[in-house]
């Protein structure tokens, strides 16, 4: 169970919380039209007759755009209606020329499915907890507003207008900012993987509508409130917080909560109410004339299935229980696609390279790749998009160090110089003369010398001061400049000092 | 309201209050003595369409025509837009590419 509660003056709250999430469908062309959907085009190019609403022009809904919602709607285990139908919602906006936005209330194209969080004590989520998905949608995105141009104007924009968007839908399954930090992140991962959505909150490609509501532990529902078009991870929980402890302080003082439509302002991390939206839930839904019911068949259902790639729980697992991570390493190497497949074109790369399995190269692979890279990149304020070093260069260089050309020590340096110069590791290893040496002979003199230089403190470690070891191993690599192969090292001064 | 509602449902009608209500949500501008001209002339379409649940359908399936048809569905490929100044043609203001219309700020 959550422990998240609100302490009130006449005891502790429960907060009970819902998201409704937009998600723009990933596709060439529009929902209803053929315009395209490519972000930052100039105003107004982006648009049909059809976008615009002039009289007389039909709908014909994007193959496409249904596709990536059924195949979002199987990645959540969700029931595929093979029966859908679009309804319009009507309401008046500047950004919305058709008076109404196509949607789908009554009849929506996928139905109940979940996702899972997973337990995460630094942030109070006492256990694994399945999410419900009550739905997803298909309707039209609006177009856009800007106020600041022009003093008593507002300019208005339609190239998203008409763009597919999926509504998520939630259960109020959620107990605090935390769970529904960790729902949006895993949908968000989710939707990457499947590649239905590219996840990006700040772009507005995805963004959250916020239910909220408070009752004492094991009452009913309270009254929600709605917080609007919410944009990032960190602003849903803000907006969560706020609002949950505004309900607590309106009930402990004799009020009521009203059921409304409030807005965010990231800059204070408050919520105010949206006066003017009063009137705004009467929607009158009703079928849209002007479209067909979609029918299904499991043909295309089949496909969407077999298009779907290996998603992240099961990625998590497989690298646990097949590759033999440690569960910190699968969660965070799987958390976005983008990392997964990084991390898996370097084991395929590493594996074929070494002739071992992957299991073999896997943890070394995770550990570099966790470490060194991420170290390195962010460092340099890059990610793994545009990573200096490709995943082939790195399973090179791993190479190197799994077959005794170099130490790891000298892989580091040999790391360093791949990200300034690009160069392949066995040509950097090659220039500079950075082989690691088995040159038994060579190394025992370098041994026998450090010994004599450190007589005093071979004394101590026979007398019983067995850390030494460490320094004499030191001493010896740094006066072969790390070249030693580190295993010889250890067993010529062993020999030499037993 | 499920399409597929029971057609015994009971019978619909309007008040005056709800016609005013449908017009100011649909934006019309309707006075006082036409709003109370429009009760019954609407309720006479209600109760007029109302007698399709007179018609017995038990045993037929719900339906959206009575050819049988299916939804057609476009390939996902970019064939329209770039039609600006047609777009913008019936603006009454338009400045920049955009349309422009009064103020409208939340």
């Amino acid at each position: 169970m959550s422990s998240y509660r609100i302490q009130g003056a006449t005891g502790e709250w429960e907060v009970v919380i819902g998201l409704e999430v937009h998600a723009q469908v990933v596709s060439n062309a529009k929902l209803f039209s053929g315009a395209a959907t490519a972000f930052g085009a100039e105003p107004n190019t982006q648009v049909s007759l059809v976008d615009a609403a002039m009289p007389g022009m039909l709908p014909v809904p994007n193959r496409e755009c249904i596709r990536q919602a059924v195949r979002t709607g199987l990645a959540i285990n969700a029931q595929i209606n093979r029966w859908s139908r679009f309804d319009r919602k009507n309401y008046f906006y500047a950004d919305l020329p058709q008076g109404y936005q196509i949607s789908q209330l009554y009849h929506p194209l996928v139905g109940e499915g979940s996702l899972a969080i997973e337990a995460d004590e630094k942030a109070g989520i006492a256990q694994d907890k399945q999410i419900g998905i009550e739905r997803i949608h298909v309707e039209q995105d609006a177009g856009k507003l800007m106020h600041d141009q022009h003093p008593t104007r507002s300019y208005v924009d339609l190239n998203r207008s008409g763009v597919a968007l999926m509504e998520i839908v939630s259960r109020p399954d959620m107990r605090s900012p935390a769970e529904a930090g960790a729902y949006l992140r895993k949908l968000r991962a989710i939707l990457r993987y499947v590649g239905s959505c590219d996840g990006n909150m700040e772009e507005g490609s995805m963004r959250a509508d916020v239910n909220v509501s408070v009752r004492k532990p094991g009452d009913e529902f309270g009254t929600r409130t709605e917080t609007k078009n919410v944009n990032s991870v960190r602003f849903v929980m803000q907006a969560i917080e706020y609002e949950a402890q505004r309900q607590v302080d309106v009930l402990e003082s004799g009020g009521r909560i009203v059921q409304e439509t409030r807005l965010f302002n990231p800059d204070s991390g408050t919520t105010r109410s949206m006066r003017s939206k009063e009137d705004a839930h009467d929607y009158r839904y009703f079928p849209d004339p002007d479209l067909l019911p979609l029918e299904l068949d499991e043909a295309f259902i089949e496909d969407c299935r077999a298009s779907l790639p290996e998603l992240p729980d099961a990625k998590r697992r497989r690298y646990q229980e097949e590759l033999g991570l440690s569960a910190y390493n699968a969660e965070v190497l799987t958390a976005e696609a983008e990392t997964a497949r990084w991390f898996e074109a370097l084991l395929t790369e590493g594996a074929r390279i070494q002739k071992k399995g992957e299991a073999q190269v896997a943890k070394a692979s995770a550990n570099w790749l966790l470490s060194e890279l991420y170290g390195a990149l962010h460092r340099l304020g890059k990610t793994l998009e545009d990573s200096p070093v490709s995943p082939e260069r790195g399973a090179e260089l791993l190479a190197l160090v799994a077959d005794g050309t170099i130490s790891g020590s000298i892989a580091k340096q040999v790391f360093e110089i791949m990200l300034e110069t690009g160069d392949a590791p066995a040509s950097i290893v090659e220039a500079r003369g950075l082989k690691q040496t088995t040159d038994t002979g060579a190394i025992e003199a370098v041994v026998a010398k450090v010994l004599a230089d450190n007589a005093d403190k071979v004394e101590q470690y026979k007398g019983g001061k067995e850390a030494l070891f460490g320094f004499f191993v030191g001493q010896t690599m740094k006066a072969m400049q790390g070249k030693a192969n580190p295993q010889i090292v250890n067993e010529l001064l062993k020999k030499a000092l037993g | 309201m499920d399409w597929r509602a029971d057609a015994s449902a009971p019978s619909m009608s309007v008040d005056l209050t709800t016609v005013k209500k449908i017009a100011g949500l649909a934006r019309i501008a309707v006075g006082e003595a036409e709003a109370e001209a429009l009760v019954p002339e609407l309720n006479g379409i209600l109760h007029w369409v109302e007698q399709l649940g007179e018609v017995d359908v038990v045993g037929v399936e719900p339906m959206t025509a009575v050819i049988p048809n299916t939804l057609r569905l476009r390939d996902d490929v970019v064939t329209d837009g770039n039609v600006r100044d047609k777009v913008l043609a019936n603006a009454p203001q338009a400045e920049h590419g955009f349309f422009a219309v009064p103020k409208v700020i939340e």
